[in-house]
């Protein structure tokens, strides 16, 4: 939307993913949930984590999938208008599969960080991992043992994500010289 | 080979295939093209020279629709007449890009396709071509070019003489009634120009219909059927190549020319 010819449609982009970015997402989970009642919306933990995390996210992909764009040569979009492609085609068939080998490690990057950040939605009362590990942890007094097992699991799905990242840029470096 | 020839093109009441009147592009202040008349006749192979800053690739990327010019008509015969001191409608425009074809400077080759999925891509995409017809298409012109035993790799593993030949190859496959080309061999090695500049020289034996911005002077002569000489946006002269060339007219022409013969 940043990339819109609409100055409404771009101005708005960019309001939105400066406050996203401009914001502890603890304090945007703290708004949605303990905020947003006293205006008359109530909304469950769960939804309210989701909800949270996906504007959050969001704010973050919009821009690196906007600088993605950016970064493929203006000489592509020429190319594709002089083989009869529309604006539309051109960015789906030439332009986005090209952002799309740029982005891969930004984009990775943050679905780690937001893997990682999940243990933040303890602090509005979802019933996520990292509290379950404490509620296990003051019943049985482990903390050491319980607290290293949350620490283990995330790390084992932040592992999966990377590699599938490495997976990813190999694919779609095929086709640069090296 | 016949499905490589040239479209037919369907010349105008006055024989021409383009005719370009009093086309004007500004950038902002700085006016790139002064009222400019051209035309083109089917089979006509004109090359633009002029110094860098005089307009000539503007002049081809207004005929292409990646500029939009501020004034002037443009008029292909059998296709639309675009009058741009006007309202311009979106579908005369989209007509009069799918006139022509662009060959760019820097190649411009998709990355991430293979060569022939490069070649395939308008005719399936925009043309609707049915896959097995397009690749039988890109595969001979392919081979026309010497580039049969490539179509399978992707563009970083050719040589920009190949990458260009490619470049063209895309070009043709959309079957324009008009090639453009913008400086298609400034950007290659010495060695490799020849190989480029010989395939045009066959197209235009063939009769395609050509328009090619160049400095290669000898090749203009050698090639083209006839030379526009512009330098600060307007055509200064034109005609056949052996008196724009060898006996130019005007003085701006002659210094151009010398300057290019004898580069010190």
């Amino acid at each position: 939307m940043r990339l819109s010819r609409n100055r409404l449609a771009s101005g708005a982009a960019r309001v939105y993913v400066s406050i996203i970015r401009g914001t502890p997402l603890l304090v945007q989970l703290f708004v949605i949930f303990y905020g947003l009642p006293s205006i008359g919306l109530v909304i469950d933990p769960w939804p309210s984590a989701i909800i949270a995390f996906s504007l959050n996210v969001a704010g973050y992909a919009a821009e690196i999938i906007r600088a993605a764009i950016l970064s493929v040569p203006k000489g592509q979009w020429e190319a594709g208008h002089t083989i009869g492609m529309s604006r539309t085609r051109t960015l789906r068939r030439i332009i986005l599969p090209q952002a799309a080998r740029v982005s891969v490690p930004p984009l990775s990057n943050t679905f780690i960080s937001l893997v990682k950040d999940t243990s933040l939605a303890s602090l509005i009362l979802v019933t996520e991992m990292f509290r379950q590990a404490q509620e296990i942890a003051a019943f049985s007094q482990q903390f050491m043992m319980l607290y290293l097992e949350a620490a283990l699991v995330y790390w084992v799905f932040c592992f999966v994500l990377s590699s599938g990242q490495s997976y990813l840029e190999k694919r779609l470096d095929r086709y640069v010289a090296h | 080979m016949s499905h490589i020839e040239p479209t037919p093109a369907a010349a105008g009441q006055d024989g021409n295939l383009l005719t370009v009147t009093g086309l004007s592009k500004a950038f902002g202040e700085n006016v790139v093209l002064k009222s400019i008349d051209l035309s083109i006749r089917p089979g006509q192979v004109t090359a633009l020279i002029g110094p860098s800053g005089s307009g000539k690739t503007t002049v081809l990327r207004c005929l292409n629709g990646l500029e939009t010019p501020d004034g002037g008509i443009v008029s292909v015969a059998g296709g639309p007449t675009v009058d741009f001191g006007g309202k311009v409608r979106a579908k005369d425009l989209s007509d009069l890009r799918d006139q022509s074809a662009m060959v760019f400077q820097h190649y411009n080759l998709f990355p991430h396709m293979t060569v022939l999925e490069n070649v395939i891509e308008g005719p399936i995409q925009v043309k609707k071509m049915r896959r097995a017809d397009a690749i039988r298409d890109a595969e001979s012109l392919l081979a026309r070019v010497g580039l049969a035993d490539k179509k399978d790799q992707y563009p970083f593993e050719l040589s920009g003489g190949q990458q260009q030949r490619v470049g063209i190859v895309r070009a043709l496959a959309l079957k324009p009634a008009l090639l453009l080309f913008d400086e298609p061999t400034s950007a290659l090695d010495p060695e490799l120009v020849g190989e480029v500049l010989g395939v045009i020289k066959e197209l235009a034996d063939e009769q395609w219909t050509m328009m090619i911005v160049t400095h290669e002077l000898a090749f203009a002569r050698e090639v083209a059927d006839e030379v526009v000489f512009m330098d600060g946006g307007v055509v200064v002269e034109c005609g056949h190549p052996d008196t724009v060339l060898r006996n130019p007219r005007q003085e701006r022409t002659q210094r151009f020319v010398q300057r290019l013969l004898h580069p010190f």
